[in-house]
């Protein structure tokens, strides 16, 4: 097959396989910080910060995929 | 379709080429600069009400940032409130017809980075001395120095990612839309990128907070 082709479907591979994990964490994590709010009002700043900051921590997968995906496409070492 | 990892040249001075995103953070940086000289010029005792604004700011984010240091924030507000407010600044000027956010090409948001880095072992070896701070590596048992000094440069290089990966996305998708939609169905898209420009600038400033944190203190490593 051809280079470019491969690296097209890995790149969307790449993409759409490696977000499920982070999908299914952030949105377990809001739903966490919601009940935590729910039960705690007055704590909403301090977890909603924290919250921030996890989530941010569980994206950073999802965008090493992206990363992979943006060289397979546009700075691919193999396509010569 | 044009590379999002490549800048277009606009001139050289010299033998270095000047791109357009260098450009636009001279413009973000010459305004910021003379705005702040402009607020700050008459500072009274009775505030008016740009100097009440400008208050409200400054302790907002020394309110911030003082919750998550848990210390006297001021050593760390120059560092930390100017990255903000560049921060917010680049990442809405996206919005600005004609202009491209400099946070949505890889260069701005390492450079951003390397401060970040520079500035957490900076803050770290000021208040726990050189040796103190070098030890502080090897907690809390000696095996964890190999990951507590990969995870310096990967804690980094994910800063770096998100902000670009968000920002580059974000624009990328609105270039789509309208390559394939037309002239005024991304707005709703382009408000979303306002809200995630906001977002991103927050996140990679408490990030920074929490980074510096952690290296001040004996608290755990982000």
């Amino acid at each position: 097959m051809d280079i470019k082709l491969i690296s097209t479907i890995a790149a969307a591979l790449a993409v759409s396989i490696g977000s499920i994990g982070p999908a299914l964490a952030e949105g377990r994590s809001v739903a966490a910080a919601m009940d935590a709010i729910a039960r705690q009002p007055e704590a909403a700043g301090t977890i909603s910060r924290t919250l921030f900051v996890g989530l941010a921590m569980i994206e950073t997968m999802a965008i090493y995929c992206l990363v992979v995906a943006l060289i397979l496409l546009f700075a691919n070492p193999y396509a010569g | 379709m044009a590379s999002p990892l490549a800048s277009a040249v606009l001139f050289h001075v010299g033998p270095v080429a000047i791109t357009r995103p260098v450009v636009t953070t001279w413009a973000i940086m010459a305004v910021l600069t003379l705005g702040a000289w402009l607020v700050t010029r008459r500072l009274t005792l009775h505030p008016d009400r740009r100097q009440v604004v400008l208050e409200l700011i400054v302790t907002g984010i020394m309110g911030q940032v003082e919750e998550v240091i848990r210390k006297d924030p001021r050593p760390f507000l120059s560092v930390l409130g100017t990255l903000f407010i560049f921060l917010v600044a680049a990442n809405l000027s996206g919005v600005l017809p004609g202009v491209e956010a400099p946070t949505g090409t890889l260069e701005t948001p390492a450079a951003l980075a390397l401060i970040v880095f520079a500035s957490v072992h900076f803050f770290g070896v000021r208040a726990r001395g050189p040796l103190g701070y070098l030890a502080s590596f090897a907690k809390p048992k000696l095996i964890m120095l190999p990951l507590n000094i990969v995870s310096e440069v990967t804690r980094t290089f994910s800063l770096m990612v998100r902000l670009f990966g968000n920002v580059m996305s974000g624009e990328f998708i609105i270039a789509l839309i309208v390559a394939f939609a037309g002239l005024f169905v991304p707005i709703p898209l382009m408000a979303l990128e306002i809200l995630v420009g906001l977002v991103q600038a927050y996140i990679f400033t408490i990030l920074a907070t929490v980074f510096i944190g952690a290296a001040v203190d004996t608290a755990e490593r982000g």
